[in-house]
């Protein structure tokens, strides 16, 4: 039997995690421990990315040269663009996740304080706000703000037009927001209950238990799942595209069209997408993995 | 500090009066009744020991004295300040009651020294050389010296235990409470523990502890209250207790323990 | 009844131009988002079926004795578990769809034999099956060597380890994850309408296109939508979890 801590301990936690000092906290699901996206991704060896090259660029040399055209001309075509696809193309996702994870980790932290907040009210608020965006489709939270979020605003005389990108920001950070949400409430809860009642039982007000008890012993615990959410993120960038923003995939679009739309073409435009993103996110889990390792001998 | 103790202590309360006083307590967790009418007086200065089988409603019944679970009726008093009430100032309450627990809760982040200077200069706001040389000497009370640095993570559990205990005194308590806190330690880590509480009672600290060690609470208990089933069955000094029980569930328990 | 909520719906759209509820007085729009909500559904019960078939599949395919087909396997996992489902979707209907086969019913039209939703089928099945695999392995291996040893020593034949031991285990180990992936999957359905397969989202985004007042309406509608749906659906999984879980059993 122990002391219930409002918004923070979930029946006989304590006691589980007492015994089972890490196994069982890590292995439950939804904690900060559940990295399957970047377990999978850090888990593959290097050169299968050379392979997965290899294959996507040897597939249509088999089903090439039809027409004048050939798979010859397509890819002579990607390497013409190819600077003018990262430049322009892939940096703007890059800079799109990198603002977008800004603001959906300020947004997240709060949001995830709240879900442990000691008032009932602020944790039925914060819950359903996460669970709000957690589950609805990116796509959809995106059309949402993209659509009916204005496109100008008048301060005064002048009008400042606000871009499109970053509305995308701004719609992507909702689901990012509410996912940190729960990995910061995950890590709360699995500091065992026996350090908010020692805590407690030293006269330590909550605010000093969170801030200087507990949450310092499972910041380094978010750090991989914050990772995660990063190349998950990273990987749903592409879909600002069907809102017109210009990154990699639009970008592509247009410079296929700019060759004259040769079918030809769409194996080595759509495949060097793929492979970028892929070079991209994979270090990111290779490292994410080797801290979520290193973290884990600690604790 | 001298108006700490101004303000901590109850209205018409003098050390001649019980430090800690139950009166009639009853706590359930939903349906489990887990304390059903429970009252004992501690004096200051005396060592009190609570046994009895486990799921008895002990842990449950000192964890009611510094408020870290509620009652749902009776008084419990410290220091002639009543704990069972809203307006109460947990805070203050944990100032003069120090707790260790069975599985030591040491902060995992902190080594042993910051441990135990932690709440004094953070809760007492207490300059930090003088809580620095306090915690050193606490630290050599309890026989760690040269371990200060260490993290809790590189210690035993006994050594970790003895942290534990250095921290609650490091906040100067009037009373301690000890819950089972050799339930999880091996037998040989055992030892120094209880010499560690043995000096604080020689010292004339009111010591409250739930506790399996029959051998300790004989030499060193002034009175021993053993509870089944959410009541205290009977109660005694330990020359007599352990000679003259009366209740059969009292002696089938002996029986077993001894 | 629904006569006169139909006529208030429609006042309401005369008085307030920006909340003009389409889809509640004008039965073409009404249609369209039946439609729309229906190859929803077709959509993401086919994905569910045949990624879990793949998973299986894979999964079996995984503990093989030749290291070519580990290798293919594996090769398979990485590289649709680590592109963008977007760029899959564009890559699968787009790039590889011309060099599928086309037929001609009228001897005029050239109608390749896999449609749009036939793409987007494939495609997001094999996305989700790559983390099924995964999964299933997974399970697999949560078994501990002992109670197979026990089961073994029980005098019980391989396969009936497998099936009356291993797999009611390792099908409840998958199970949390696996109904994350699912519920993964159904939300990225709404990405098919990069091929412009007419599911929800398609639907309710091309009302909007044409009647410029039914906006908001139309954004509340898919917010409304997509939540209950997959709350609908969570709740569900949640529900199944917990009729299978064993007392006791994986905390």
């Amino acid at each position: 039997m122990r002391a219930r801590i409002p918004g923070v301990d979930a029946a006989a936690r304590s006691d589980l995690a007492v015994l089972l000092p890490s196994r069982a906290r890590d292995r439950a699901p939804g904690r900060p421990g559940d990295l399957a996206f970047s377990r999978w991704l850090g888990s593959t060896a290097p050169w299968r990315l050379v392979l997965v090259v290899a294959l996507v660029a040897a597939w249509p040399f088999a089903a090439a040269a039809q027409s004048g055209f050939t798979m010859g001309h397509a890819f002579e075509a990607l390497w013409r663009w190819l600077p003018f696809l990262v430049t322009k193309g892939f940096a703007m996702n890059v800079v799109i996740s990198f603002l977008t994870m800004a603001i959906g980790t300020a947004g997240g932290v709060v949001l995830g304080l709240w879900q442990v907040s000691p008032s009932a009210a602020a944790r039925r608020v914060a819950w359903a706000l996460t669970q709000a965006f957690r589950n609805s489709p990116w796509l959809v939270l995106l059309f949402i703000v993209m659509l009916t979020f204005p496109f100008q605003v008048e301060v005064g005389s002048t009008v400042i037009f606000i871009p499109d990108w970053t509305k995308a920001v701004f719609g992507l950070s909702l689901p990012v927001m509410a996912n940190l949400s729960e990995v910061v409430r995950g890590a709360v809860q699995s500091v065992p209950t026996g350090q908010w009642e020692a805590a407690e039982s030293l006269a330590f007000s909550r605010r000093q238990i969170l801030w200087r008890i507990v949450l310092p012993q499972c910041f380094k615990r978010m750090v991989p799942p914050w990772m995660n959410w990063y190349a998950i993120l990273t990987m749903a960038t592409p879909l600002v595209s069907l809102l017109g923003v210009e990154e990699l995939v639009t970008l592509s679009r247009q410079a296929m069209e700019a060759e004259d739309n040769h079918p030809e073409l769409l194996v080595p435009f759509f495949g060097f997408a793929l492979v970028i993103f892929f070079a991209y996110c994979y270090p990111i889990a290779r490292w994410t993995i080797a801290l979520e390792r290193r973290f884990a001998v600690k604790l | 500090m001298s108006s700490r103790e101004a303000t901590m202590n109850g209205p018409d309360w003098d050390p001649s009066q019980p430090i800690v006083s139950i009166r009639d307590v009853y706590k359930s967790f939903g349906e489990l009744e887990v304390l059903r009418g429970v009252s004992f007086e501690v004096m200051k200065g005396e060592v009190v020991c609570i046994i009895g089988p486990s799921g008895s409603g002990k842990s449950t019944l000192i964890r009611c004295v510094n408020a870290l679970n509620s009652i749902d009726s009776g008084s419990i008093r410290v220091e002639g300040q009543e704990v069972h009430d809203p307006d109460l100032d947990k805070l203050e309450l944990r100032r003069k009651v120090g707790m260790v627990f069975q599985q030591y809760n040491l902060f995992p982040h902190k080594t042993a020294i910051e441990n135990v200077m932690m709440a004094p200069v953070l809760v007492l706001k207490e300059p930090k050389g003088e809580v620095e040389a306090r915690a050193r000497a606490l630290i050599r009370k309890v026989r760690l010296e040269g371990k200060e640095d260490s993290f809790p993570g590189e210690l035993s559990g006994g050594q970790q235990q003895r942290v534990a205990i250095a921290r609650s005194l490091a906040m100067r308590p009037d009373i301690m409470l000890f819950d089972e806190i050799t339930a999880a330690l091996d037998p040989e880590t055992v030892k120094e523990v209880l010499v560690t509480i043995r000096e604080l009672a020689e010292e004339g600290m009111t010591c409250i502890l739930v506790t399996h060690e029959m051998g300790f609470a004989r030499e060193l208990a002034n009175h021993i209250y053993f509870t089944d089933r959410g009541v205290i069955v009977e109660h005694g000094p330990p020359a007599t207790f352990f000679t003259e029980a009366k209740d059969p569930r009292t002696r089938e328990f002996l029986s077993q323990i001894l | 009844m629904i006569e006169s909520v139909q006529a208030w719906f429609r006042t309401l759209a005369d008085t307030h131009p920006k909340w003009n509820f389409i889809y509640l007085y004008d039965p073409v729009q009404t249609a369209r988002i039946g439609e729309g909500l229906w190859m929803t559904l077709q959509l993401s019960v086919a994905c569910v079926v045949f990624s879990v078939l793949i998973g299986v599949t894979g999964a079996w395919l995984q503990g093989s004795q030749h290291a070519a087909v580990r290798a293919f396997v594996q090769g398979y996992i990485q590289f649709f578990r680590n592109t963008p489902p977007l760029i899959q979707l564009l890559f699968f209907y787009f790039a590889l769809g011309q060099f599928t086969p086309t037929y001609s019913p009228d001897g005029w039209l050239e109608v390749p034999i896999i449609s749009n939703v036939g793409w987007a089928i494939i495609s997001l099945s094999f996305f989700a099956g790559a983390f099924n695999v995964e999964i299933f392995r997974a399970g697999i291996e949560a078994i501990p060597e002992s109670t197979r040893e026990a089961a073994d020593s029980l005098g019980m034949s391989r396969l009936q380890i497998y099936v009356y031991v291993v797999l009611p285990l390792a099908f409840r180990v998958s199970l949390p994850a696996l109904n994350n992936n699912l519920v993964n999957l159904v939300k990225t359905t709404t990405q098919a309408i990069v091929i412009a397969v007419p599911e929800l989202l398609y639907q309710l985004v091309s009302i909007y296109n044409d009647y410029s007042t039914a906006q908001n309406a139309c954004m509340l509608l898919m917010f409304v939508v997509y939540i209950t749906l997959v709350g609908v659906l969570v709740l569900g999984m949640n529900r199944w979890e917990r009729a299978l879980r064993i007392p006791g059993y994986g905390g």
